[in-house]
């Protein structure tokens, strides 16, 4: 029947869904540990901000609501960035940790239903671990939103997360083809990534030769664009959401395509040297 | 020079056909060599490149609902050829057919209709049976409420109590977590079941269990088993035929039976040889020397100090 693949499909997409889910609660207290560690990085980086005047001595008024702004848009960018991208390079770094590897790549499912299950569980859980700390800085700030536009916000992450899919599947090769070093050299690559987007400033005061980096990473699209939603309160028809829009687009067709051709090629390789079974 | 007729020529491939459609696995002249490069940082020079030929120019057929063992040492290309069936190698050379299917040309399918038993119960430790078993079943297109009853049924009849199902893995005994490792692959119904070492950590009742599983399997899903061990016992009480492999090449190939007289009759032996001497005859005789009996004492122990240095080379 023509629904039998796709009921398998669904089944299997939702088994990887379901697995990182109970691993979350089984890990509850590395969960709580992250969440904390995130949110008080956030408040360190934010307090920079409600501290401008006096560590600047600026004798004219200073928009601290702005800057605090900017601030908490790069700490939650930041924030959900790093939970989306890990959770999109866990399809091999966990994988690898609990050596169950060989069973999933032996299982009778593509490639690509094995990464849209967990990339769906990387973007809810990203999403929801960025709400709570969002939240609790919230409280620490007397931050003016009442200009923020949260359905624009709220696009152009979800539009962002299909890019960082993309870049997520590209990096989760590091781990497939390097048993030991891979999970480190993916956090390099996220690590960059933020660096060259602009995560705490304009992409403006970046070094000539990091510009170029900027432009083509989503990461910077996403950070611009949600600033304009937040502190200006832009529409999702404006030009100025537009012109996040189009990029982020561009980016998402790219990039996920591209990487899942160059994961295959990764795993095929991996076949052929018998980088599969070793554990890391 | 005699020309053959085409119509003979015809109904000789048909035959050749009909052979393969009656074997569940062919395996011809396959061979995996790995190839440990040498390191190009100035500091790590010394080490040398290794080239290890983990499988040489193996050719096996298993007949439908053939249940047959693959013996040989720690090392001697068992696992690799395991690895090759389950898609996870892919060959240097040579052809592997599972059902008809190419296991690298036509993985998808071949993925569908096999399952595994490593030797080490690969699983998300912190979660319980049940979690990890779910996750599998649904992998394999099993709806939820089925596969429920089945792990229940399965995990019971392997003597894992219901109060044990929901708790986390890594709080069980290594021959437990076998167990479900057991029951992950029965789950699924596989009719090619590939067991590689699969009772080793069992204590002889559980392994019992499960042989008594295998059997089952094969008498109610006509499933076809290929199963590697060290266990000779195991061996001679499962398999229908086995194959004796050593430094990646296959030694012997027959029934217990047959295999047991050809020793009987090589060595001279006044009866019927036993799995040990003939798997010590096909393994281990010419590289045992008489200057090694003389220095580790017996032959047995000669066998098992060139052994431990092999191992410690690997």
């Amino acid at each position: 029947m023509i629904f039998t693949p796709l009921i398998h499909r669904g089944r299997a997409t939702y088994a990887f869904f379901e697995r990182n889910w109970n691993l979350t609660k089984r890990y509850w207290a590395w969960e709580i540990v992250w969440l904390l560690y995130n949110i008080v990085n956030a408040l360190s980086v934010t307090f920079i901000g409600a501290a401008a005047e006096q560590i600047t001595g600026a004798k004219v008024k200073f928009d601290t609501n702005s800057l605090l702004l900017v601030l908490v848009i790069g700490t939650s960018v930041w924030s959900y960035l790093s939970v989306t991208f890990d959770g999109v390079t866990d399809i091999i770094n966990m994988e690898r940790w609990e050596g169950t590897i060989e069973y999933t790549f032996m299982a009778p499912i593509s490639r690509f239903t094995h990464m849209v299950g967990s990339c769906l569980y990387a973007v809810a859980h990203g999403l929801l671990f960025t709400l709570i700390q969002l939240l609790i800085i919230a409280a620490f700030f007397h931050i003016d939103l009442s200009h923020a536009n949260y359905l624009s916000a709220l696009f152009l992450l979800l539009l962002g997360s299909i890019s960082f899919i993309g870049f997520g599947i590209g990096a989760a090769i590091l781990p497939l083809l390097y048993t030991e070093k891979g999970m480190q050299m993916s956090f390099i690559v996220k690590a960059v990534l933020l660096l060259v987007s602009g995560v705490y400033y304009p992409i403006s005061v970046l070094p000539g030769w990091m510009q170029p980096l900027a432009r083509i990473s989503p990461a910077t699209y996403v950070l611009e664009g949600l600033r304009e939603a937040m502190m200006q309160g832009r529409p999702l028809w404006s030009p100025e959401i537009w012109s996040c829009t189009w990029p982020l687009i561009l980016t998402g067709l790219i990039s996920v395509p591209a990487s899942i051709y160059a994961f295959s090629l990764a795993e095929r390789y991996a076949k052929r040297t018998g980088k599969l079974k070793r554990n890391g | 020079m005699a020309v053959q007729h085409p119509l003979q020529t015809l109904s000789r491939t048909a035959m050749a056909d009909q052979q393969e459609e009656q074997d569940a696995v062919i395996v011809e002249e396959v061979t995996k060599v790995f190839t440990k490069s040498r390191p190009w940082l100035p500091w790590q020079k010394g080490k040398e490149e290794r080239i290890v030929r983990a499988v040489d120019h193996v050719s096996l057929r298993v007949k439908r609902r053939e249940i047959i063992g693959i013996l040989g040492s720690n090392g001697s290309g068992k696992s690799t050829l395991i690895r090759i069936l389950s898609t996870l190698l892919i060959p240097d050379s040579g052809r592997v057919a599972i059902f008809g299917y190419d296991v690298v040309r036509d993985e998808a399918i071949v993925r569908r209709l096999i399952n595994r038993v490593s030797v080490e119960a690969s699983f998300f430790k912190k979660l319980s049976p049940m979690e990890n078993l779910i996750y599998a079943a649904r992998l394999y297109n099993l709806p939820g409420r089925l596969a429920r009853e089945r792990i229940v049924s399965i995990l019971e009849r392997l003597g894992i109590s219901a109060a044990r199902i929901q708790q986390p893995l890594e709080d069980m005994s290594r021959g437990m977590q076998q167990k479900v490792a057991i029951a992950r692959a029965f789950l699924t119904a596989p009719i090619l079941l590939l067991l590689d070492e699969p009772t080793t950590g069992l204590d002889p009742r559980s392994k019992l269990d499960v042989q008594a599983f295998v059997r089952e399997l094969r008498e109610v899903h006509d499933a076809t088993i290929l199963l590697t061990t060290h266990d000779l016992e195991e061996a001679e009480a499962l398999c229908d035929r086995v194959a004796i492999i050593d430094q990646g090449r296959i030694v012997a190939l027959g029934s217990i039976d047959e295999l047991k007289r050809e020793v009987m009759h090589q060595v001279g032996l006044p009866d019927l040889a036993s799995m040990h001497q003939v798997f010590m005859h096909y393994t281990a005789s010419h590289r045992i020397t008489e200057e090694d009996i003389l220095r580790y004492g017996s032959w047995e122990r000669a066998f098992e100090a060139l052994e431990a240095m092999r191992e410690e080379e690997e």
